[in-house]
């Protein structure tokens, strides 16, 4: 049988600058996120990859990946099946392969 | 969680913030990690000092090196951030926020006495960018890692008053952050029982005296350690004891090591198979002298950190010679086994150039490799770390 235990903890007042704690004690604490400036570099179908790929994540997730002559087509690939594989990422199959080219012509 | 349609306005919406902007248009400035395409805008967010920006949604914040240089324990505005997933929770109210206990257990719980642990947290990418050959992931220099006192309640303190009921197995993790998709697993981490009772773990609430930053988990996290961070849940509110071994996604398939001794396999090639990750592996480092740098000949003092997964630290030793001769270094303060120990050693080096090296051995006999291990998500990176210097 399955009960449930809910633990109330009692937390102590978040003073923390930068973020936004309002006056009294516990009081809720709301963080602002910096605005977003990472972008994809110019090439081939980049509309289609900012649509398909910046849901989830920022570009510099593609940005930071190694290059060279091992990191082409088949790398780009394995990681765009394993974006809709795993983790459901919602890409129309016949933009795969045009996201698969923009990556391995452009990074 | 967003549907389809939220997510294309999101990703329309972040493709025009980024339309006319460059790169590091926010960027205080920008640092070049040593491996290829290392280079990584310097970040400002709040709660944080300028930090190395590896990926901003969901956000993934590297610790500038020369901070382990600055004492044993890691400042929590220097801290390292690694999300999986970008929904983020990013207002939290303390007054509402609950931990849900649940499953295989018998009762309610109140208020619990707490305990502090000074324990290391490091990413299981940790160094990633430096395995050789290249793989895919977060491309980390070697600053995902970090040491803090952690504050909270022994988990074994909740789940004795919770009643473990007879058969449970696993005990699993979720908190507050999640994926943007429904389509996406959550982030759910599981332990065996036995080491969910092992004491050792916490749910902690305080980190080096102060509430958790908001970006590494406030107002609660799981406290693993000895173990790699991925288990280590931010923003915990659910725990579930359960009486089969946990098949979600953060488990049964990724963050995964070859299930051989070392962990490793010949470089590019697959493994038979896997197990999930576990404790660290030891590590040492030098934090005073910079990869490239130039001193003056003759006496100078070499100091640094070491840590493994909580055998302690038995002695570390340092080479100016690229590793033929090697020297006790002189240990620094226990912190206890699961902390990062200094260590420093004074050393005379003539004009020319040097290679220095370091070794830690833990108190199990594990001694850090000459060469690299590699697999392939590029985890347990441990090799004996080579800084070269010139004097003159």
């Amino acid at each position: 049988m399955t009960r449930c235990a809910l633990l109330a903890l009692f937390l102590t007042l978040p003073v923390i600058t930068g973020v936004a704690p309002g006056p009294a004690n516990a009081a809720p604490v709301s963080y602002k996120l910096p605005d977003e400036t990472a972008a994809f570099k110019p090439g081939p179908n980049l509309e289609l990859v900012q649509n398909n790929c910046t849901a989830c994540h920022s570009a510099d997730y593609v940005n930071t990946q190694p290059r060279g002559p091992k990191f082409k087509k088949d790398f780009w690939q394995a990681e765009v099946t394993k974006m809709i594989k795993v983790y459901g990422a919602p890409i129309d199959d016949s933009d795969v392969g045009k996201i698969v080219d923009y990556l391995a012509a452009t990074y | 969680m967003l549907d389809r349609r939220e997510m294309m306005m999101r990703a329309g919406m972040a493709a025009l913030a980024t339309g006319f902007g460059s790169f590091r248009a926010l960027a205080l400035d920008s640092m070049t990690l040593p491996i290829d395409n290392g280079e990584r805008p310097l970040v400002k967010y709040p709660q944080k000092r300028p930090m190395i920006g590896l990926t901003q949604r969901p956000p993934q914040l590297e610790t500038p090196f020369s901070v382990f240089n600055d004492g044993a324990i890691t400042p929590n505005n220097a801290f390292f951030v690694r999300y999986h997933l970008a929904d983020v929770p990013l207002n939290i109210d303390p007054d509402k926020f609950t931990l849900e206990i649940k499953g295989k257990v018998d009762h309610p719980i109140k208020q619990l006495p707490a305990v502090e642990l000074v324990a290391v947290n490091q990413c299981s990418g940790n160094s990633r960018g430096f395995s050789n050959p290249r793989v895919a992931g977060g491309q980390l220099g070697n600053g995902a890692m970090g040491n803090a006192r952690w504050r909270g309640v022994p988990l074994k303190t909740v789940l004795d008053k919770a009643g473990v009921q007879q058969g449970a197995k696993q005990v699993t993790f979720n908190g507050m952050d999640g994926p943007v998709s429904d389509k996406t697993p959550d982030f759910v981490k599981a332990l065996d029982v036995d080491h969910a009772r092992d004491g050792e773990v916490l749910l902690a609430y305080g980190m080096n005296g102060e509430d958790l930053p908001v970006l590494n988990g406030f107002p609660l996290r799981l406290v693993v350690p000895g173990y790699y961070g991925t288990y280590w849940v931010k923003h915990l509110n659910e725990i579930s004891v359960i009486d089969s071994v946990f098949d979600g996604f953060w488990m049964k398939s990724a963050y995964r090591i070859p299930d051989t001794p070392c962990g490793c396999i010949e470089p590019g090639t697959a493994p038979k198979a896997t197990i999930p990750i576990n404790r660290f592996t030891v590590r040492s480092f030098i934090t005073n002298v910079t990869d490239g740098a130039r001193l003056k000949p003759g006496g100078t003092t070499l100091k640094g950190i070491a840590f493994d997964g909580g055998k302690g630290i038995k002695d570390v030793a340092v080479s100016i010679d690229g590793g033929m001769s090697w020297t006790p270094a002189k240990l620094g303060k226990d912190l206890g086994k699961y902390s990062f120990r200094e260590w420093k050693l004074p050393v005379k080096l003539a004009a020319g150039k040097h290679e220095l090296k370091v070794r830690a051995t833990n108190n199990a006999g594990d001694i850090q490799p000459m060469d690299p291990f590699w697999n392939p998500p590029g985890y347990l990176r441990n090799v004996v770390e080579t800084v070269r210097v010139t004097a003159a």
